[in-house]
């Protein structure tokens, strides 16, 4: 490939996708299709800042961007562009817009300390140092740790590892774009959900034995937990 | 306590709030109020549930009712004038919500300018938040110096607090202290309802009250004389409790509370927990 049509990186506002400012507008949103089609679980829920550069996108187009992505379950929270067409269009479609260099701001204090959104993002790496309570998801390119625990409704989605120095209650994912390698580690593991790449297990039910620190991997085609001593 | 201090001085604007709804979070207030003032303070308490007016009623001044808060925030009424004084305490006030209107009707700003409004005049300042973590519980949030979280010991009412308290933090209004209300003993003792101490290891939250369930409440919320006005219940025994702990006295907790008893911890003991 010559010139990368998109490039995905997290960011303070949500997963920030950059496009392509040369090529035509049809292979890019393709390839965004495809890209998202093909890693579903680690876009899940996620709020997205598109980065248009300098292109001038119409109305029509950012629509049927903003489409594309809602009819995935994505949202589309931030429209980034250097071109005086491509804002007026998000303004048309009641998106928030900025250019480059003066991030989009909400006056309103409220607002901002409760986003719509409640998600945390980060490029390579995230730790989040306090108690992760429900209704909170953290999605990072890299890995992830989190000081504090991660209570049962709490998500925690990592391309990389998975680290709570805490209990873990609540779903997390490791590896989410597919890397078998990435492990989950607990000081008191008991997620309601743990994903490892594309494998899934639960807790399972009733009385536990005593509570070690422990990390779960993939091995021979399956997720283990085992105690670290 | 770190949210004990106000930097404007006067009144201390006390927030309950739950998120779900139905835990006793208008009860709550009612009764807080009543007891804040029956030890001799000055108390306002918000019904900021516009739409759903309920405080009213569980205080028993639903009769009295002229202007309420939208009128004060659309400038038809002066505050004063939408201030209802309780018929047992001359230093407790209820400001009612609207019932025709709904939430949008008030911004969190409008809040900011009553509470400030009323700083100077009162000791307390309670709002009784709307269930749900939209404009109603931002409007309630907003003025606060602290938030009560109430919460009943079973699983959904707690993953509901629990998605609160995130928005508290996120608003940098504390964490927030933990009322547990409506506590069955007898089921905790079973092993079929959650403990004291299962809450406070989901939560992590200081708990500043836990009331035990009690028939007298819902009738005492039926004919309009709170709880708290009857030393003789449990529950109103305890919403004192709670009242004397946010003025800042070291109350013991009432042994009732359904915490597991030492066999019980033994037990967890050897299971290592």
């Amino acid at each position: 490939m010559p010139e990368e049509l998109i490039a995905i990186k997290g960011s303070n506002d949500g997963l920030l996708i950059s496009l392509s400012t040369t090529e035509k507008w049809q292979s890019v949103t393709d390839e965004l299709a495809r890209r998202i089609d093909d890693k579903r679980a680690f876009f899940t829920g996620a709020a997205i800042v598109v980065e248009l550069g300098a292109r001038p996108v119409p109305k029509y187009e950012l629509s049927s961007l903003k489409a594309l992505l809602e009819r995935r379950g994505l949202s589309l929270s931030l429209v980034r562009s250097d071109s005086d067409t491509t804002r007026q269009s998000a303004r048309a479609l009641e998106l928030k817009s900025s250019s480059n260099g003066s991030p989009a701001r909400s006056t309103r204090r409220y607002a901002e300390a409760m986003p719509a959104n409640p998600e945390e993002a980060g490029g390579r790496g995230v730790i989040f140092r306090r108690t992760l309570r429900s209704g909170r998801t953290i999605h990072s390119e890299g890995h992830v740790v989190v000081f504090g625990d991660v209570n049962p409704g709490a998500k925690v989605i990592a391309a990389g590892d998975v680290i709570v120095w805490g209990k873990l209650r609540g779903t997390v994912h490791a590896g989410a774009l597919g890397d078998e390698t990435a492990v989950v580690c607990a000081l008191d593991m008991n997620p309601g959900q743990l994903r490892i790449a594309s494998y899934i297990v639960t807790s399972p039910p009733g009385k536990r034995g005593k509570i070690l620190p422990e990390i779960a991997s993939i091995r021979d085609n399956q997720i283990v937990v085992e105690a670290r001593d | 306590m770190e949210s004990e201090g106000n930097s404007q001085g006067g009144a201390r604007v006390i927030t309950v709030s739950s998120g779900k709804g139905g835990v006793g979070k208008t009860t709550a207030t009612a009764n807080l109020g009543i007891s804040l003032a029956s030890l001799g303070n000055r108390v306002a308490v918000i019904d900021a549930d516009i739409g759903l007016r309920n405080l009213d009623i569980i205080m028993g001044l639903e009769n009295r009712i002229v202007y309420d808060l939208v009128d004060v925030v659309e400038g038809r009424s002066k505050l004063r004038q939408a201030m209802i004084k309780h018929k047992k305490f001359d230093d407790l006030f209820l400001i009612p919500a609207a019932q025709t209107r709904d939430k949008m009707a008030v911004s969190p700003e409008d809040m900011t300018r009553v509470t400030e409004e009323l700083r100077e005049d009162f000791d307390y300042i309670l709002i009784d938040s709307p269930a749900g973590i939209e404009r109603g519980f931002r409007n309630a949030l907003e003025p606060a110096d602290e938030v009560l979280i109430v919460t009943n010991p079973e699983v959904s009412a707690v993953r509901d607090a629990d998605r609160i308290v995130g928005l508290i933090e996120a608003a940098e209004k504390g964490p927030g202290r933990l009322i547990i209300n409506r506590l069955k003993t007898d089921l905790v003792r079973k092993g079929e309802m959650l403990s004291s101490d299962d809450v406070y290891d989901i939560l992590g939250l200081a708990i500043i009250g836990i009331i035990p369930e009690d028939e007298a409440v819902l009738s005492a919320s039926n004919s309009g004389i709170p709880v708290a006005l009857n030393m003789n219940s449990q529950a109103g025994m305890a919403f004192s409790h709670v009242a004397r702990r946010i003025m800042g006295e070291d109350v013991p907790f009432m042994n009732l509370d359904g915490n597991p008893g030492i066999f019980r911890r033994l037990m967890r003991l050897f299971d290592g927990r």
